[in-house]
């Protein structure tokens, strides 16, 4: 259930924030998962006489650290990526260190590991680079095991052949790409990278290799382009949306997206990521409380 | 702090608002943590219609100052796949959550006709898993357009009609959009209404920015309005209903802390269900007992 985090840093990154929580009850989280967080003091009387309700974050990072020399503590810490485009949002880029958070998570469905001997491209937009993060860190890990162990572990395609493809509004928001290793960077305005968008870097990239399996994150009309891109070469894509939430544990049944059944499925229990061949166009719904 | 209510006893005052907590997608979430501390004395279901509803298209949820503009639609799986698939789920969970007794399970229902009520009715009595019944005559966003609660005449005749089909306890959800919610109470007592249970979320609209066309923001166009924007209006009308009916009233409406509930009990209330806050806090039933059960001035 909900618990009560201390903020152990909230530090600049261009245009956004990385905020980090102290976690030391929380269970680990799978790549893609996320978290409802809401600020204990002042969450409340901002823009509109928001926010009220906690709002959705995909984990970005997550550390088991040395304990910091206190044996209670285990030294477990969470990263969210953070971005100032609502009251919600302002009011969690305005954490200090020491002041609370409540959180709720990790929630919802997160990647699967990629197929053996496919190679994986991960593909982010703004914010939603954040779920890339933590995939990367976990491919690099099973990668370090498979090194040192050897053939003991089915073969995985190594962390140097995953490709990042990260897009961005222009350099402030683009420095967020430092969360990742090794990105390839598109920008709106062409002062970083590529000029143009992220699914241009894709298509190229499926060009050569339609055997990759795709893993995105990113405003919806960015997912759109993907899943239309993976569709009509026959790539698969796991998707991780974002949509309005007020709980993030299906309680609500506010955050559905639309399935080529004709039905509909909740970002937060059945997804947030969700295959893409279920999804009928991901642009369809409208965005989150911020 | 032990509860009868409608023939049911009840551990604490505290029960969900229907359709606020899908048990089910709670108990996958969090296992063990809910079920050692289950947050209702009773739990109700979300809306069962005779018919499967896919309910509103996206988006579902505005969120708006102090509160929740929600247009779902009562999704369900009908009448049928109730019946086949949640309900034995429902009563599963319920009995693995560690409480003693068991928390009895309260099956909401709604239809556009009295035939369509009575068959819910009728399917109802036939199930031992459902301990009671609550009839939902007050949604508002629903395209069906039921506004069977809205006029006491007509909600009379209604209740009397189906009564017959249910031996078990009937709680009638009001609505709130009406011009007199103690006339609806009343009708609802002298139709056979066991209890009433109100505020049901109030009829609201939101619209996209300028920028943007002002058009309906809900793919529903209106919805209903919740949480703590509403518990001044919630409060007056559980007051003027218990001062009229002389069945128990379910309040509920914008409650997120043991002293909002004690202010529902102090005017009439027998029982408080606690909707939008299990959202923020998928533990504030539990919470708001605990404080109920603590001296007056401790907030839970």
């Amino acid at each position: 259930m909900r618990r009560r985090l201390t903020v152990l840093s909230n530090r600049e990154l261009g245009a956004y924030r990385v905020l980090a929580l102290a976690d030391p009850d929380g269970p680990e989280p799978r790549p893609g998962q996320f978290s409802m967080l809401a600020a204990v003091e002042g969450w409340g009387g901002g823009e509109d006489e928001r926010p009220h309700l906690p709002r959705a974050f995909s984990i970005a990072r997550w550390r088991e650290g040395e304990g910091g020399g206190e044996a209670r503590e285990s030294g477990r810490e969470a990263h969210y990526l953070l971005e100032d485009v609502g009251p919600g949002t302002r009011r969690l880029c305005r954490l200090r260190a020491g002041e609370e958070v409540w959180a709720l998570g990790p929630l919802g469905r997160g990647f699967a590991a990629p197929a053996e001997g496919r190679r994986a491209i991960l593909v982010g937009g703004g914010a939603g680079i954040a779920p890339l993060a933590i995939l990367q860190d976990t491919l690099q890990i099973r990668d370090a095991l498979q090194d040192t162990l050897g053939d003991t572990l089915a073969r995985h395609p190594g962390a140097a052949e995953t490709v990042v493809l990260l897009g961005f509004r222009d350099s402030a928001h683009a420095q967020g790409a430092t969360l990742l290793q090794g990105a390839r960077i598109a920008t709106d305005d062409g002062t970083v990278g590529h000029r143009g968008l992220v699914t241009e870097l894709l298509a190229r990239e499926l060009d050569e290799d339609s055997g990759a399996v795709v893993y995105a994150c990113g405003p919806a009309p960015m997912l759109e382009a993907v899943r239309a891109l993976c569709a009509a070469r026959g790539v698969p894509a796991q998707l991780a949306l974002e949509s309005g939430m007020a709980c993030g544990f299906g309680a609500c049944f506010g955050c559905v997206v639309p399935t080529r059944d004709g039905g509909y499925v909740r970002v937060c229990v059945e997804g947030p990521v969700l295959d893409a061949e279920l999804l009928e166009r991901v642009d369809a719904h409208a965005g989150a409380p911020a | 702090m032990s509860v009868r209510f409608c023939r049911l006893a009840l551990t604490h005052p505290v029960i969900n608002a229907s359709g606020t907590f899908d048990l089910i997608a709670a108990d996958a979430a969090f296992g063990e943590s809910l079920r050692a501390d289950f947050p209702f004395a009773a739990f109700v279901s979300k809306t069962i219609t005779l018919e499967p509803r896919r309910g509103n298209p996206p988006p579902r949820l505005w969120e708006s100052p102090a509160g929740l503009v929600n247009s779902i639609g009562l999704p369900n799986k009908g009448l049928a796949g109730y019946l086949e698939h949640d309900l034995p789920a429902l009563a599963a969970l319920l009995a693995r959550m560690r409480t003693h007794p068991p928390v009895p399970l309260i099956t909401n229902v709604m239809g556009s006709t009295a035939t369509e009520i009575a068959q819910l009715l009728s399917a109802c009595e036939q199930r031992s898993e459902i301990a009671a019944v609550e009839l939902n005559v007050s949604c508002p966003n629903v395209k069906t357009g039921l506004d069977i609660g809205a006029d006491p005449v007509q909600l009379q005749r209604v209740i009397r009609e189906v009564r017959p089909c249910l031996s078990k306890p009937l709680i009638v959800k009001l609505t709130p959009n009406t011009v007199d919610v103690a006339a609806c109470a009343l009708a609802a007592q002298e139709g056979g209404a066991d209890a009433v249970s109100l505020i049901n979320t109030l009829r609201a609209m939101a619209l996209t920015p300028a920028s943007r066309g002002l058009n309906p923001w809900l793919g529903g166009t209106t919805g209903g309005l919740s949480g703590p924007a509403i518990r001044p209006v919630a409060l007056a009308q559980v007051a003027a209903v218990a001062l009229r009916v002389s069945i128990p009233v379910v309040g509920m409406g914008g409650v997120q802390c043991a002293r909002h509930a004690r202010e529902l009990l102090d005017v009439g209330a027998s029982l408080v269900a606690v909707g939008t806050e299990s959202f923020r806090d998928p533990g504030a039933g539990s919470r708001i007992a605990r404080g109920l059960r603590a001296p007056l001035g401790f907030d839970g």
